[in-house]
């Protein structure tokens, strides 16, 4: 069936090219950075490094780590991230399995459905959900960032059109077996959907992560910010006001060469469960778009 | 022998149920707090709202905020700028992938496809804190990596990005596309994989090449799903990228770059117009709702799609 002609020879050598052009065009930015990272203050700052390190240097990250405001916002991010996501897997599998059951099974499921979906559509908007959060007495804290987003609707539904897929025998079987609904998620659904629940709890890290408005909004003392949020501040809006430091340690994170290390560093961790991440998504986001 | 049966009685069925309504308490109580309760918040946008005197305490001022709303030069300015932004991302943000699965599908080595797949997806799980970084040490005017090249190869004076409003805007639909269009690709290169082959074998037969088979058999079968995207985009307009643009732009390009997101953020939690700000987030969200709901009505009708 493969067309064999000039032509199509031709095309396939130039859609190869340009392809791989394409590609080399999405890590090329990263690697630049990383180059900027382990150059030299002098080159970097003359731009003379594009994606090799110049005069190759480790300053840039001891300098990194040297400061302690950069070490605590990297440990308040993991914090959030761990926390965050254990918090919105367990909200995520009670959840969807009672609302994978038929309405018949169990009535009062289109209700709650509806009680959820509905927040996709309509939203109080970034004012309203400010003011809760002050007079909840939330910010300034960690819960600020994990319960908003604990429970996410979108996941809910692939999640719960994943437990629609899983045979209802199965179901059946453990509950003729005195297995009560708690046992039964935990033992019979919970281990034939790790796919599944290995999917969403990797893009919740990365949302954690990644996460930094809510760091902003929520935390009035810089001390709080998780790593997204510090690097918002001192990369992007370049304000040092909000953080307090000496004189010298406030020339080194102004310091390209710096500021490229902190970039990299924040990416990192993506950068290391990304291939973990890959095996996995294409799966797991399919799976959720398609239905039976 | 009697053979156990299961069968589940119509009706609430406490007895049988009950642990399953449980199972909801949590869920239920944190959308409720986090969710229902900002709603009730947007009685804000009718009140010149004064955070220390409350909800309760703050004065009526009808639909003030809202005749403000369309009645300033800029925050019209902040709703086109948000409507042409996003149709600019959705446009090219539905043909960048399409076009780009089509070339990926002709490749027949599956190590380079891989490969290839890999790269491009991963600008997607970078935010836009890192990639903003990066871009705007990229973009500089005074020696950034793109200017210098530009310079280079075809002797273009430097161009200002990220200053200029109207390249400010080219700036972010292309970078839009950058981070997204390879994860993009993942639902057209699901429905290409599943394209029956024997309709090719049909149309080799019959003398169609591959350009032919590509534009009688290919394009017609990706249709459907680029109707669905695109009509669930439309649902979105309103959001034009509030984490991209916040993290890229300045004072000089708010003309042409300010969104709805970014000029809530301003005007209330900036300047502590909250009630201004309020209207300005029930006006996006009222507006909102109306275009998901059609996009998802349109999407069911078009191209039988529903989201469960």
């Amino acid at each position: 069936m493969i067309d064999k002609s000039l032509g199509y020879r031709t095309f396939t050598v130039v859609n190869i090219a340009f392809l791989a052009l394409l590609s080399l065009a999405c890590i090329l930015p990263m690697i630049h950075i990383l180059a900027v990272a382990f150059s030299g203050k002098a080159a970097a700052n003359a731009n003379l490094v594009d994606f090799w390190p110049v005069d190759f240097t480790i300053d840039a990250f001891r300098k990194t780590f040297e400061n302690r405001n950069f070490v605590n916002a990297m440990a308040i991010s993991t914090i959030r991230t761990l926390l965050g996501t254990f918090i919105f897997l367990v909200l995520l599998l009670v959840t969807s399995y009672p609302l994978s059951k038929e309405q018949r099974s169990f009535k009062g499921r289109s209700l709650y459905i509806w009680y959820f979906v509905f927040t996709m559509l309509f939203s109080g908007g970034l004012v309203p959900s400010y003011m809760l959060m002050i007079k909840l007495g939330l910010n300034n804290s960690i819960w600020a960032l994990v319960l908003p987003g604990a429970v996410d609707v979108f996941s809910l539904i692939l999640m719960l059109n994943f437990f629609r897929a899983i045979p209802k025998e199965l179901e059946e079987a453990s509950l003729i077996d005195g297995a009560n609904h708690f046992t039964t998620l935990w033992r019979v659904y919970f281990p034939l959907s790790l796919p599944a629940i290995a999917t969403l709890a990797l893009f919740t890290m990365v949302g954690h992560w990644n996460s930094w408005f809510d760091g902003m909004i929520y935390n009035t003392k810089a001390e709080n910010y998780p790593l997204a949020t510090l690097l918002q501040t001192i990369i992007v809006q370049q304000d040092f006001s909000k953080i307090t430091m000496d004189p010298r340690a406030l020339e080194d994170i102004s310091n390209r060469t710096v500021k490229a290390a902190q970039i990299f560093i924040g990416a990192l961790p993506i950068l290391l469960v990304y291939p973990f991440l890959q095996k996995y998504f294409v799966k797991g986001v399919i799976m959720g778009a398609v239905k039976e | 022998m009697k053979k156990a049966t299961y069968e589940p009685k119509i009706g609430w069925n406490w007895r049988r149920n009950w642990q399953l309504h449980a199972m909801m308490v949590p869920a239920v109580i944190a959308v409720f707090i986090f969710a229902y309760l900002p709603m009730a918040g947007v009685i804000m946008a009718f009140q010149d709202f004064k955070p220390w005197l409350g909800i309760g305490g703050s004065p009526w001022v009808g639909f003030n905020n809202f005749h403000k709303l369309f009645g300033q030069q800029d925050s019209v300015q902040v709703i086109w700028n948000t409507v042409v932004i996003s149709a600019w991302k959705i446009v090219a943000g539905l043909v960048v992938p399409f076009l780009f699965a089509l070339l990926l599908n002709e490749v027949r080595k599956a190590a380079f496809k891989r490969t290839v797949q890999t790269l491009v997806y991963l600008p997607h799980f970078l935010s836009w804190v890192i990639l903003g970084g990066i871009l705007i040490d990229m973009l500089s005017v005074d020696g950034g990596m793109i200017n210098r090249l530009l310079y280079n190869l075809f002797g273009i004076d430097p161009i200002f990005f990220l200053g200029d409003g109207n390249w400010f805007r080219f700036t972010i639909v292309v970078s839009h596309v950058w981070k997204e269009f390879g994860f993009s690709t993942i639902v057209f290169l699901a429905t290409l994989a599943g394209i029956n082959p024997t309709l090719y074998e049909a149309a080799l037969v019959d003398g169609a090449n591959r350009w032919k088979q590509t534009l009688h058999i290919t394009v017609p079968a990706m249709i459907p799903i680029t109707i669905v995207v695109g009509t669930l985009a439309l649902g979105g307009i309103l959001n034009a990228g509030f984490d991209q643009i916040f993290n890229l732009y300045n004072s000089m390009v708010y003309e042409k770059g300010d969104i709805i997101d970014t000029y809530v953020y301003r005007t209330a939690l900036v300047q502590g117009n909250l009630g201004f700000g309020t209207a300005v987030g029930l006006f996006k969200s009222i507006i909102g709702m109306f275009l998901i709901v059609t996009a998802y009505r349109m999407a069911y009708v078009w191209a039988n799609y529903r989201i469960f």
